[in-house]
């Protein structure tokens, strides 16, 4: 009789690259309702946008590659990074922002360095680097928050804005801004504190500001609670470690803290760091990435908090309103230099008890 | 703070990183006790079937045996015995596919039950305490125990720890899926697990005794509970079930908190582990007095109607068990022997259930998944989560597929204990552990190669040095003969030169001695020629530590007599037959020219054969020793001359290539050297003693191979001029049985090698019945000391032992071109075979030192008739290899066509032939120096 020989082992937990990914959109999922429901379907426009241009890229750059187009493709890791793209730009952003950064996160930042796997950086976090280097004021500019506005855009007009960077009656995301709300902002809570401080405004009269919220600013706080629910159920799934997300907040926390004490006035405080901006979303879905994180456990929780310091040296003294995504992808020039000087004990090396 | 001991007591675990929950899959198989089997058939039966040597055969082919009876006998080197299972007669004695992922054949007795199932006479022992350590521990050799859970550790040599043992583990804990065998075994004997244990307690008065169980085995923890009430010491554990608990190394830290050294055994902390199946056959063979002649074995998977543990008879052919259980295989049906983790497919059925079978495992495509296709690692470092060793598979993985290994060795790649947690849980469904073993191998077999490459170097510094003097000797030849000294004077002159080159050799100041020197010191040996067994022991040691994989059981003998002597043809023949007899080359005897024309094609037509039976085996390795009697009297010196240096080229070249594999595999090196100018006997003692050195040195460097193969040794010895042949005949007969008695010592010996040993005998022309005499005497003793050397070894491999005689009475140069061509045409196909092979190979070193001006045509092709056999011998290691590729001898063609032109010669002609073969030996000798390192000389 014939048999089938096999190496061992011949059994499989059954986990899959493809599963991970899906389950980590999934996760994104309340996220980006909560998001869309805020800052209205531009977040979905944006997310197909991003989705497409990622398959098309991935697959054309297969295709030049002479690999295999679906094994790859369909392992959800371009998906995946569509979607932490998508929901970072802005929801009214102009569609070659998105189209821009998605085609590099995927044909540079990914396939030139050998596909997945391979790439040092976060691609998502490094194209939206890119984008907000060469595009600063589309990348700013954030929609009102949809509650506060005294006129939301209807769907079609937010497909205009979006293709034709101006609604049907010819008006533009930054005169649609000024035109809704009272005072002109488009800036996010974030950015908003950061210039009001630059000022010579206390933090107090800054989130006294139309727009703000309790916490961290409406709207915003809300996005980061979800994406943390996202975040808590990943770690549930053991899709993710609890290292990168724990070390990363706590170190934020800390750091944050720590300037509250020094300086109340010019300082919004932890919770304010916490909640606002992308914080959530980079310590659960961006700073977790595997492929470009440290992989050792104490190098993840360096990696981590080495992140969230990051964050909050450029958030309160650099020139960027937020930080995530160059913390992150500064660190992640320090991967292999944290994995080399983490590496575990190994069983019988070392100090016997 | 509490001591350890008292932590211990109090029942504190302790916890090892990483680990993982695969499907338990265990009840199906351990609902209902332990079943008996139909008697099968047939019983295979492996000489080894544990880690260490194989034991010495006891039974010959036709003997009944009872039940229980010793069919081998332990030698030493952690070698142990196998027993009959059943009453039966013993079929054949022979090769047989084995319990291995290769299946490598291992040498096996077949048995045929007769039904009667008649057991030995047993003698139990009642009263343990009468007894002392040392006959337990015998009592337990003899029983052929060796470690039940899987590794086949030899449980006596473990039993007599040099180390005091603080703890002594019992490891119940069966972290493996579906496997239940000693699950259902602690709860059917726990009285007699215990009772085991007890024994072990007498030997080894650790301090407590540890018993750890999987809290998924409550039954077990019960019953061994219940059993062990009355001692105080054994203390039952519960663990936690998880993957891979029942590695030893895991287990110890949990139940004891203590690490085993990296590269240190758990004697070295004060703990021994030993599964509960070895300690049940500890309680047999002790209170009944039954050596291991069957064990539990879980056969289960949703391929097997009733899945269940069974006694199976050791030998017993899987497909009896599965057939038994109820078997109906689907499409790509793997069995797996062990379990789902760590076992290993199995290519056929007919595989014997051995010491160290604890399961077998049919599933469908269902339960285990055929795996998929391998991704991009993303990094996800769920490996390292599993990493029971606190290993970075992932990074490990990056630098095993850049065969990094200084990376590799540099994050502990040897720690590994390939348990598969990491593959288990890769998303990317990379096998990692499949990576690793090949990286281990790799840099095995790299580390091999450093000492090679050192040990070459040493043989080129030595034959650099050796053809300076030569060059210089033939200088100072030229010199003294241009005043016409007459030829007698000449002669003696070359008589001394000889005598000369022997005492340089054996003078400190010699290189080669130097060399010898060198490799000894480096060794912190004495500087003795002579093989020291004690330190051979101890290389073999460390050996066997890294030999366990390779197993190669191969016996070859060739034989071509080419001769007058009708008796001398049949002994020949004979002896090939009975030599376990895979291949057999044998030419019958030839009268006349034309007869031995026929006879050598016959031989060349075995030769072919045997050649492609040894290319269809995949063994790591099997060398042939062969020992090459010519007693030739060729009547035209220059032509034996020539044929010398051909055969001498083509055994450079041959041996050149086999260094040019890469693998696991030995070296034989070999000394050959033909002193072609000898004129009396006096000289022929000299080269004698010259070949016998060198045969020495081989046998020492063997020795100090870490391989798997083992290295024959042979002792050349040609006696000429002896005046009267009869007596020479005699003495040659006496001199081969002797042989053929070394080999099978050699072949019952230890156990995946067998040497052979072979000494030489060459008598020509005996002048003198005393000189014969003293010649068969030294053959005898030379016989013997190999048959020990090879007894002790404890290797992979099997070595074919081939006893090539040719005595040929050639009377005049026909014959001996005949003789050429032959051995041509085996080179020649030798090396074909050798080209067809990936593989591991060895490196024959051969040493052939030529004095040129030949004055004696038959010392002459004795020199050819042994680099002939070299040559072969040398091809035939690298054919057995499995990896890299060697490459085929293809100058040796155009010696051929000289040598071919040979055979209608005229006296012009032949001085023409001896230019072109003066032509070709250099080229080979410059062929051989641009090989510089890796060249032997």
């Amino acid at each position: 009789m014939k048999l089938t020989m096999a190496s061992s082992p011949h059994n499989h937990s059954h986990k899959s690259v493809s599963k991970i990914m899906m389950t980590v959109m999934a996760a994104c999922i309340p996220g980006i309702l909560v998001q869309t429901y805020f800052f209205g379907f531009g977040v979905l426009i944006q997310l197909a946008l991003a989705l497409i241009t990622v398959s098309l890229t991935e697959a054309a750059v297969l295709k030049l590659r002479s690999r295999a187009i679906w094994p790859s493709l369909s392992d959800g890791s371009a998906w995946l990074t569509a979607l932490l793209l998508a929901i970072s730009v802005p929801p009214l952003a102009p569609w070659w922002v998105t189209v821009i950064g998605a085609f590099f996160a995927i044909a540079i930042v990914k396939q030139l360095y050998g596909g997945l796997g391979f790439n040092l950086f976060n691609p998502a976090m490094a194209a939206y680097v890119l984008l907000l280097i060469s595009f600063p004021v589309q990348m700013t500019s954030w929609s009102p928050i949809q509650e506060i506005v005294t006129q939301t855009l209807s769907l079609a007009d937010q497909f205009a804005m979006i293709f034709t960077e101006a609604t049907s009656q010819g008006v533009t995301l930054d005169k649609w801004s000024t035109s809704v709300i009272d005072g002109a902002t488009s800036a996010t809570p974030l950015d908003s504190v950061k210039t009001s401080v630059s000022q010579g405004y206390t933090v107090t009269e800054a989130m006294s500001y139309i727009g703000f919220g309790e916490i961290a600013g409406l709207g915003w706080q809300y996005v980061n609670l979800a994406f943390l629910l996202g975040g808590l159920y990943l770690l549930k799934a053991k899709v993710i470690n609890w290292h990168i997300p724990v070390s990363f907040i706590v170190s934020l926390g800390l750091a944050s803290g720590v300037g509250y004490i020094i300086a109340p006035q010019s300082e919004p405080g932890t919770l304010f760091h916490l909640f606002s901006g992308a914080t959530m979303l980079g310590a659960f879905f961006i700073a977790t990435d595997p492929v470009s994180a440290s992989t050792t456990n104490l190098g993840r929780l360096i990696y981590g908090a080495a992140i969230g310091l990051t964050v909050y040296v450029i958030r309160q003294f650099g020139g960027y309103p937020d930080a995530v995504a160059f913390a992150v992808v500064i660190m992640n020039m320090a991967v292999p230099l944290i994995d080399h000087y983490t590496q575990p004990r190994t069983y019988g090396h070392g100090a016997n008890s | 703070m509490e001591t350890l001991l008292e932590q211990i007591e109090s029942g504190k675990l302790w916890q090892f990183p990483g680990g993982i929950h695969p499907p338990e899959q265990k009840a199906q198989s351990n609902q209902h006790p332990i079943s008996r089997l139909p008697l099968p058939e047939k019983l295979i039966l492996p000489l080894k079937q544990h880690i260490g040597a194989n034991g010495s055969l006891l039974v010959n082919v036709g003997d009944h045996v009872l039940k229980g009876q010793a069919l081998t006998a332990p030698g030493t080197n952690w070698s142990l015995p196998v027993h009959a299972p059943t009453s039966g007669v013993v079929e054949a004695i022979t090769p047989m596919p084995s319990a291995h992922p290769s299946a490598i054949p291992e040498l096996s007795i077949i048995l045929r039950p007769d039904g009667a199932d008649k057991w030995i006479e047993l003698t139990p022992i009642r009263d343990i305490s009468s007894l002392d350590n040392a006959q337990l521990i015998e009592i337990i050799h003899q029983a052929g125990i060796a470690g039940m859970g899987g590794a086949g550790f030899p449980t006596y040599v473990k039993a007599d720890s040099p180390k005091p043992i603080e703890f002594l583990v019992i490891n119940g804990v069966e972290c493996e899926p579906y496997i239940t065998a000693d699950d259902r075994l602690m709860r059917d004997h726990a009285q007699q697990i215990v009772s085991g244990i007890e024994v072990l307690q007498q030997i080894l008065k650790p301090q407590k005794i540890l018993f750890g169980i999987e809290d998924n085995k409550p039954e077990a923890i019960a019953a061994v509970s219940a059993a062990a009430k009355h001692n105080q010491d054994i203390l039952v554990r519960s663990i936690p079930t998880k993957y891979p608990s029942g590695g030893e190394k895991q287990l110890v830290k949990l139940l004891t908190s203590k690490e085993v050294p990296s590269t240190g055994i758990p004697a070295d902390i004060g703990v021994l582990v030993q599964n509960v199946g070895t300690l049940f056959a500890i309680w047999q063979a002790v209170f009944e007095g039954k050596p291991l002649i069957e064990r539990v074995v879980t056969v289960t998977g949703n391929t097997i109607s009733q899945p269940n543990n069974v006694w199976a008879l050791l030998g017993t052919e899987i497909k009896h068990l599965l057939d038994s259980q109820g078997f109906s295989p689907v499409d790509a049906q793997r069995v797996v022997m062990g379990g789902p983790m760590m076992g290993f497919t199995l290519p056929s059925v007919r595989i014997p259930v051995v010491k160290t079978t604890n399961c077998i495992l049919a599933p469908d495509n269902k339960e285990l998944a055929i795996p998929g296709e391998e991704k991009a690692c993303i990094r996800c470092s769920a490996c390292a989560d599993a990493c029971p060793q606190s290993l970075l598979p992932q990074q490990l993985q990056w630098f095993a597929k850049g065969k990094e290994y200084e990376k590799l060795e540099e994050y502990n790649l040897f720690d590994c204990i390939e348990c598969g947690a990491c593959s288990y849980v890769c998303p990317s469904e990379i096998p990692l552990v499949q990576y690793y073993r090949v990286a281990k191998a790799d840099i095995r077999e790299q580390k091999l190669e450093q000492v090679k490459a050192e040990r070459a170097k040493e043989r080129f510094e030595a034959r650099k040095a050796r053809l300076e003097r030569e060059q210089e000797e033939r200088q100072n030849k030229h010199k003294r003969r241009s005043p016409s000294s007459p030829a007698k004077a000449a002669e003696q002159e070359k008589v001394q030169e000889a005598l000369a080159r022997v005492k340089d050799k054996q003078s400190d100041k010699s290189a080669v001695q130097a060399a010898i020197a060198r490799a000894k010191a480096k060794r912190g040996e004495n500087g003795e020629l002579e093989p020291d067994n004690s330190a051979i022991m101890q290389e073999r040691e460390k050996r066997k530590a890294q030999a366990r994989k390779y197993k190669e059981a191969k016996t070859e003998q060739v034989s071509s007599v080419d001769q007058k002597d009708a008796v001398a043809a049949a002994i020949a023949r004979a002896k090939a037959k009975k030599a376990a007899a895979q291949e057999q080359v044998s030419s019958d005897q030839a009268p006349e020219d034309k007869k031995t024309a026929v006879a050598a094609a016959i031989a060349r037509a075995k030769a072919k054969k045997a050649a492609k039976q040894a290319e269809e085996a995949n063994d790591n390795t099997a060398e042939p020793s062969e020992a090459v009697q010519s007693t030739g009297d060729v009547a035209d010196p220059r032509k034996a001359a020539v044929a010398a240096a051909i055969a001498r080229a083509k055994a450079k070249k041959a041996a050149k290539q086999a260094e040019e594999a890469n693998d696991n595999t030995v070296e034989p090196s070999e000394a050959v050297q033909s002193t072609d100018d000898v004129a009396d006997p006096r000289k022929a003692a000299v080269a004698a003693a010259i070949a016998r050195a060198k045969a020495k040195k081989a046998a020492k460097q063997a020795e100090e191979a870490n391989d798997n193969t083992v290295e024959p040794s042979e002792a050349v010895q040609s006696t000429d001029d002896v005046a009267d042949p009869r007596k020479a005949a005699v003495a040659a007969a006496i001199a081969r049985a002797k042989a053929k008695k070394a080999a099978k010592q050699a072949e019952e010996a230890n156990d995946k090698t067998l040497e052979s040993s072979e000494a030489v005998q060459s008598t020509d022309d005996v002048a003198d019945p005393r000189k014969a005499a003293v010649a068969a005497a030294i053959a005898r003793a030379k016989a013997k000391k190999a048959a020990k050397q090879v007894e002790d070894t404890n290797d992979n491999t099997l070595e074919p032992s081939e006893a090539v005689q040719s005595t040929d009475d050639v009377a005049d140069p026909r014959k001996a071109a005949v003789a050429a061509a032959i051995a041509r045409a085996k080179a020649k196909k030798a090396a074909k075979q050798a080209e067809d092979t990936n593989d591991n190979t060895l490196e024959p070193s051969e040493a052939v030192q030529s004095t040129d001006d030949v004055a004696d045509p038959r010392k002459a092709a004795v020199a050819a008739a042994i680099a002939r056999a070299k040559a072969k011998k040398a091809a035939k290691q690298a054919e057995e290899a499995n990896d890299s590729t060697v490459e085929p001898l293809e100058e040796q063609q155009s010696t051929d066509t000289e040598q071919a032109q040979l055979d209608t010669q005229t006296p012009e002609a032949r001085k023409k032939a001896a230019v072109k073969a003066a032509i070709a030996k250099a080229k080979a000798k410059k062929q051989a120096k641009e090989q510089e390192g890796n060249e032997p000389s």
